[in-house]
Formats: structure tokens, C-alpha cells, sequence
């Protein structure tokens, strides 16, 4: 399974998404990657089952044949273990 | 401050916030301000040049305040450039809270700005800032802290 963390340029906000959201699917014992990668790259992509990123960017990505799930509190693993659960389990 | 130091929990960290990268009780006037302050930290600590804490502001005016990543917490960066001269970190905290305009998480009263010079290689220290910016403790102890040997300290 193909998971991407979006954020504007891929290299900051994106890979402290894609960081947690590892550590919480370790815990619910699913075997997945999360690549991170830039808006931009993002809209181009068509591979991925489940997008995580911001409610800012929701918009921009809209279209895509992925899930979106937005994180607020990016390190409020709680919050992130809800709402991928809600998605994958 | 002559005292023996702890070995250090976060080495990365420690070494990506070079000399003159922390300011300490900045008053900002308003996000750009804020932005373009941990972007000329910088600037100040050899790590990039000027043209890169332009596309700090370009990346927030584009995308919106989606850096603002946890309560109180912006972490402002642009893209992989030539304005990037090594890999660094940045760090201000502000005297008086600042409205970046996101909802969840507003105010800012920390601004940490990052510098890389690809998608990869800066991967050991966001792991560490991860860990470290998620510890609640550590991020109060930055906030109160008087000087930056406080927060560097912490590292």
C-alpha cells in the first residue's frame, strides 16, 4: 500500500507527516510506506491509496483518485491514529 | 557557561542550528515578519543566502499557512536551491504571540526555519526535530527559555 505526506515543497512540513504517521502505522501493525513529496508532484501522482497532508492544501488536491486525510496537530499522534484508522481499518 | 553538558539526546539537531541561528523574545509584527526573521537566522549562520528567505515567503504566500504544523509551532522553509549553502536549522520565538492565519493552531509563538539542499540527505535531523518538537516539555523549556545557551542546552 502507497501512502504519500503532502506538503508545498516536499522537504519540511512532509517528512515530519510522513515521520509520525510511520510511528503510528507500526503501532496498528500495517505494512505501509509513507513517501513524502510536494504539492506538485502530488497532483501528478495517481498510485497512492491514502494522501496525508494539511487542511490547507485539501483544496489543491481535490481530483485525485486517492483518500485524503488531513492532520491538523502534526504531532498529536492520537489524532493521527484516529483518523488512518478511520481510513485503512 | 563552563559547565559540564549531558551528552547530547539530539546530535543533528545540535549541529544543524549553527552559531547565530536562535534569537530569543523576537517582537514580529506580523507572519511575513516572522518568517523572514528565522530566514535571515539563516542567512546569519553561514547556511544560505538572502534570495532563499524570499522563497520562505513565496512557499507561505502560494500555499497558505499550512507551516504552522502544531499549536504555537511554524516551521518555515523553501525549496532544495542554490540560495541553500549547507543544510541548517533556525529557531525564534516570539515575545508576543503571532496570527498566521491557521485556525488549528494559531497563534505562533515558535518559528523554527529550515534550509536543504535535497529531499533526502537532511532526513536525520527531522527525525530528531520530530522527537523533539513533539515532547511537550522541550518545546515549553524553548519558550521560557532567557537566551539561546538555554536552548541550546536542550539539545
Amino acid at each position: 500500500m502507497k501512502i504519500i505526506a503532502v506538503c508545498g515543497m516536499g522537504i519540511g512540513t512532509s517528512v515530519l507527516l510522513k515521520m509520525n504517521a510511520e510511528k503510528v502505522l507500526r503501532q496498528l501493525g500495517i505494512d505501509a510506506t509513507v513517501d513524502a513529496t510536494s504539492i506538485a508532484i502530488a497532483r501528478e501522482s495517481r498510485d497512492a491509496q491514502i494522501i496525508l497532508t494539511t487542511p490547507d492544501l485539501v483544496d489543491q488536491l481535490q481530483g485525485l483518485p486517492s483518500e485524503i486525510v488531513a492532520i491538523e496537530h502534526f504531532f498529536d499522534l492520537e489524532e493521527i491514529t484516529e483518523k488512518l484508522s478511520a481510513s485503512l481499518l | 557557561m563552563g559547565l559540564p553538558r549531558p551528552v547530547s539526546n539530539f546530535p543533528a539537531l545540535a549541529k544543524a542550528f549553527a552559531e547565530n541561528s536562535i534569537r530569543v523574545g523576537a517582537i514580529a509584527l506580523d507572519r511575513e515578519h516572522a518568517i523572514e526573521m528565522a530566514g535571515e537566522l539563516l542567512v546569519a549562520s553561514g547556511r544560505s543566502t538572502p534570495e532563499y528567505t524570499e522563497s520562505m515567503l513565496e512557499a507561505v504566500s502560494e500555499n497558505g499557512p499550512y507551516i504552522v504544523i502544531a499549536p504555537g509551532i511554524a516551521l518555515a522553509h523553501g525549496r532544495p536551491s542554490e540560495a541553500v549553502l549547507e543544510i541548517g536549522l533556525s529557531l525564534v520565538t516570539l515575545a508576543q504571540p503571532v496570527v498566521f492565519g491557521n485556525e488549528a493552531n494559531d497563534p505562533v509563538r515558535l518559528v523554527i526555519g529550515l534550509c536543504a539542499t535535497d529531499h533526502s540527505s537532511h532526513i536525520d535531523i527531522m527525525a530528531e526535530l520530530a522527537g523533539f518538537l513533539g515532547d511537550a516539555g522541550s518545546v515549553n523549556s524553548v519558550l521560557n527559555a532567557v537566551d539561546s545557551d538555554q536552548i541550546r542546552l536542550l539539545f
